[in-house]
């Protein structure tokens, strides 16, 4: 690792004026950025924690009825106290291992937007709002491609508003050795209509497909996707799987996620 | 350099450590607290497990200042006061749960996570609680068999030997 300075504020606005330095970045739970700055691969002159802002932490449910998790909040946090979202809760509880649910958050999880990452498929699939020091961005809008966001340098993820749907399920086909996904798939059902997220699969990240939306949203039922095929235009290759492979189980993945919701 | 300060295995201790210096290399380094392993260095092993506030983490992947005021326990606060082995250690011991004995402090410490949230857990659970602990001797049964011994279960109905 290059040497920094790590200092650990308190409060949001101490945090953000700290973050206004010059190659200053935010330290979430470090599960990815330790490693990265370990490779070398990032020289930040100063990194601050958020692990000591209260105010960014915790779970709640507001006026509207959307499940609201603070961003510095852990992924082991959530399994203890989002349970009025089944499918959410279940998704955190297959992050990687207990330890790494320790310490990862799921604000440093969205604002890094791995090709692989679980919530990001969460969020874009419940109409997630994201919420940052300054404003309210619709997860439509936020995730931009592989590891890129509508973040702007020095903005944090405060708040993550999930509305939760009728009915939810998560399916990770979870590459063995990394713990991350294949491919991971979040259905969602709501009153107006069906919402499918696909995470793992694409060159462009986290994805919505629109087809199988459309098709489950007048059945809800895993026939109803039966005639239709994910295209593998654009998804990954790698040694742990084929564009084409990646393409098939996306299919597989929805229709068990449609059956295990419905 | 800034100074850290923590209590482990119920010691007030501090250093002063850099911004980088991880949770890992303040225990084994100025605290002297070698039972601590570092495997992979890269977050997948689980040999450097220790208990932070109570809650297992991986002391390769946290920085040493983000300890600062916090609880540690390590594999050398897991004896008993009188210097015997704590009853997951006796039951590693008993049940063949080691070999080389280089994932054992943080089988152990993992073993002592999930055992304070779940009590009497089934061998499923137990092996689903491990996915972060790689052992590269033991084929892990033996492990499984010592915490279902710890917890006070039987182990014979584990097929495998
Ligand atoms: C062994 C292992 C297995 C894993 N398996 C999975 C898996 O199956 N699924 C999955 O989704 N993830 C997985 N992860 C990743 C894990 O979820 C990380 O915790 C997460 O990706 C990053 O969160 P963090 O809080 O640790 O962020 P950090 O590593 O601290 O930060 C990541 C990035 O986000 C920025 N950042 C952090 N917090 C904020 C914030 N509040 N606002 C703005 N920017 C911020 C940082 O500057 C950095 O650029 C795994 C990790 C490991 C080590
Ligand atoms: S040394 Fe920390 S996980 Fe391997
Ligand atoms: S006993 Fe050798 S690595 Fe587990």
């Amino acid at each position: 690792m290059y040497s920094f300075e790590l200092v650990r504020p308190k409060s949001l606005a101490e945090a953000l004026s700290a973050l206004k330095e010059e190659d200053a970045q935010a330290l979430g739970g470090g599960q990815t950025l330790i490693p990265t700055l370990k490779q070398r691969l990032a020289q930040p002159s100063k990194l601050v924690s958020l692990s000591a802002i209260d105010e960014i932490k915790g779970v709640c449910v507001d006026d509207d009825g959307r499940l609201c998790i603070g961003g510095g909040t852990t992924h082991g946090e959530i399994v203890a106290s989002a349970g009025d979202y089944p499918a959410l809760v279940s998704l955190a509880s297959r992050i990687g291992d207990p330890a790494v649910r320790n310490r990862g958050t799921i604000g440093g999880s969205i604002a890094n937007n791995d090709p692989s990452a679980c919530y990001p498929a969460a969020c874009l699939a419940s109409n997630a709002t994201i919420c940052t020091d300054h404003r309210e961005i619709p997860a439509d809008e936020f995730f931009q491609g592989m590891f890129m966001t509508a973040l702007e340098e020095g903005e944090i993820v405060t708040e993550v508003r999930f509305p939760v749907p009728q009915k939810a399920n998560y399916q990770k086909f979870a590459q063995p050795a990394s713990r991350f996904p294949l491919v991971g798939v979040f259905v969602a059902r709501f009153s107006d209509g069906v919402r499918v997220a696909i995470t793992g699969a694409s060159e462009g990240g986290v994805f919505r497909w629109t087809e199988a939306e459309e098709a489950l949203s007048d059945n809800f039922s895993p026939e109803a996707i039966e005639g239709l095929t994910a295209s593998a235009d654009g998804l990954i290759t790698d040694l742990h799987g084929s564009a084409a492979y990646r393409a098939h189980l996306i299919k597989v993945l929805t229709g068990r996620a449609v059956k295990a919701a419905a | 350099m800034a100074k850290v300060s923590m209590r482990v295995n119920g010691k007030s201790v501090s250093a002063d450590v850099e911004g980088r210096t991880l949770l890992v290399e303040m225990l084994r380094g100025p605290l002297g607290l070698t039972g601590t392993h570092v495997g992979c260095d890269t977050s997948q092993c689980g040999a450097c497990v220790v208990h932070v506030n109570g809650k297992a983490v991986k002391a390769c992947t946290m920085f040493a200042a983000e300890a600062e005021g916090a609880e540690v326990t390590t594999i050398e606060g897991m004896a008993n006061a009188d210097g015997s082995l704590g009853t997951i250690q006796q039951a590693f011991q008993d049940y063949h749960g080691l070999q080389c004995g280089f994932c054992t402090p943080g089988m152990v410490m993992s073993a002592a996570a999930l055992l304070k949230d779940n009590p009497k857990p089934t061998e499923s659970e137990i092996r689903h609680y491990l996915e972060g602990n790689i052992c590269r001797c033991t084929g892990y049964h033996n492990i499984v068999k010592a915490i279902q011994a710890a917890s006070g279960q039987d182990v014979g109905a584990i097929a495998a030997e």
